[in-house]
């Protein structure tokens, strides 16, 4: 069972609907209780950094998801979700909710060739093994839209890059964490594979090898 | 770097599909939710629904509609035609629409843009437009005017200072058009693509015009479009996607080949 965090930030319902493609149950809740007693959490999100964190402060989610976390209920988060794990957002110079060291950055470039958002699909490269990550291979990719992107202070916490005005983290783990900066839920067949791996996870990052592709 | 996108339009009346040239004369080609799953399956990359009733007893219609395509594909697509109000975009976008198309509405209270990108996020928010070459005219410096309620009526507006205004209202993402070249599969309309896409900083989709993979491979690399719409090409089974995009891959452009 997943539990989705409904913090009032987008798309809930489209990552409830590719779990039932991929027969995964899922319920969605704003309700903290449920939060902290979740077998698995999904903490997705589109829009700005400033109104969810008012709003999860508001509700309690905010301690909710981070005694979850505390407690090694394997989390992921998706989009604005990959982003205020983070200490801070220069989205309204924000606090977030702290829970990997880093920030979370604004694109800086706006010309023909990075228009932003950076929308659209693009390629994202496993620099670290994860358990969520197997069997991506090289020339894979998912759906992004955003403008903002998570920075974690350190190498440790960045499993995959991409590629736009520079190299930026679009996967980011910590312990019983994992946060995609691109949407498993919009990027087809491939989406779907991450969602189910996660459906799996039981939290711990174990070192297997990751395949090289070709 | 990102992928050009290419991207299917699927005209939708009462829930079926339909496929306009020139905006007249619609035939009806079969159950737009099958076709969607098909056209995923097949790796395209996005999708756009075109309700081209757009009555207001059509609207629960068309959101059922939208609700059915999602749960049957997992990739972005948009919904455009008669989106008049914060509250029609909104449901729409509850209902799965990854983003909502606005185009006449727009062009009558040109606020529409910033409100419903204020309610649902202008990543959300496509302006669309249709535009009719007309010449340069004092009025129309461009020489490319907007036209609305399908290409009929002349707005005396021109194209490029639509565009400029739209991105700076909050549109996040344009589609460009051509009533000209809509239907005649005689290729984009290059000049006025490029044009637009050198002077916004958002993405720009070209529109109007697809009647073979070169068309495609000049919409991105002469008209410097971020994605591409085709229609007829795919819909009459003339190319697969996965066709257009191996031959896309093949001359150069990065395209999403795994799926």
């Amino acid at each position: 069972m997943l539990t989705i965090v409904n913090y009032d930030a987008g798309n809930i319902r489209s990552v409830q609907r590719a779990c039932s493609e991929i027969g995964v149950r899922s319920l969605v809740t704003g309700a903290p209780a449920a939060i902290i007693n979740a077998e698995r959490i999904v903490f997705p999100g589109v829009g700005a950094a400033p109104s969810a964190m008012d709003y999860m402060r508001r509700t309690g989610l905010d301690v909710a998801l981070r005694q979850a976390f505390q407690n090694g209920v394997p989390v992921l988060g998706i989009c604005l979700g990959a982003q205020i794990v983070l200490d801070s957002s220069e989205e309204g110079n924000q606090t977030c909710l702290g829970l990997v060291p880093g920030k979370v950055l604004r694109f800086r470039l706006r010309d023909r060739l990075h228009k932003i958002p950076h929308m659209g699909w693009n390629e994202v490269k496993v620099v670290q093994p994860h358990p969520l990550l197997e069997g991506i291979k090289e020339g894979d990719e998912f759906y992004f839209v955003h403008s903002f992107y998570p920075q974690p202070a350190e190498g440790a916490n960045i499993f995959a890059v991409s590629e736009y005005e520079s190299t930026f983290p679009s996967a980011l783990g910590c312990r019983n964490l994992f946060a995609t900066q691109f949407h498993p839920e919009k990027s087809g067949r491939l989406g779907l594979q991450l969602l189910e791996r996660f459906a799996r996870w039981d939290g711990v990052i174990s070192y297997k090898s990751v395949e090289e592709g070709g | 770097m990102l992928s050009k996108r290419l991207i299917v339009c699927l005209d939708v009346r009462s829930g079926r599909l339909a496929k306009s040239v020139k905006f007249v004369d619609t035939k009806d080609i079969g159950n737009p939710v099958e076709k969607a799953r098909q056209y995923y399956e097949d790796g395209i990359d996005e999708l756009v629904f075109y309700d081209i009733t757009a009555s207001r007893e059509n609207r629960e219609i068309m959101l059922e509609f939208v609700e059915k395509v999602a749960a049957q594909i997992f990739i972005p697509f948009s919904v455009g035609g008669g989106v008049r109000s914060v509250e029609d975009a909104t449901r729409l976008r509850m209902a799965g629409a990854e983003k909502v198309n606005i185009n006449t509405a727009a062009v009558k209270r040109w606020e529409l843009i910033s409100e419903i990108a204020y309610a649902i996020g202008s990543q959300s928010t496509i302006l669309s437009m249709d535009v009719r070459r007309t010449g340069k005219t004092k009025d129309i410096p461009s020489g490319y005017e907007i036209v609305i309620n399908d290409g009929v009526t002349p707005t005396g507006i021109d194209a490029l200072q639509w565009a400029k205004s739209g991105e700076e209202t909050g549109a996040g993402e344009l589609v460009v058009n051509s009533i000209d070249m809509d239907g005649t599969r005689k290729g984009y309309e290059l000049k006025l693509t490029r044009m637009i896409a050198d002077a916004v900083g958002i993405p720009v989709i070209a529109s109007g015009g697809a009647g073979s993979p070169e068309h495609l491979y000049e919409a991105f690399v002469e008209g410097h479009a971020d994605g591409a719409i085709v229609a007829s090409i795919l819909h009459y089974g003339e190319y697969t996607c996965r066709q257009l995009k191996e031959y896309l891959y093949n001359h150069g452009i990065k395209m999403r080949m795994h799926y």
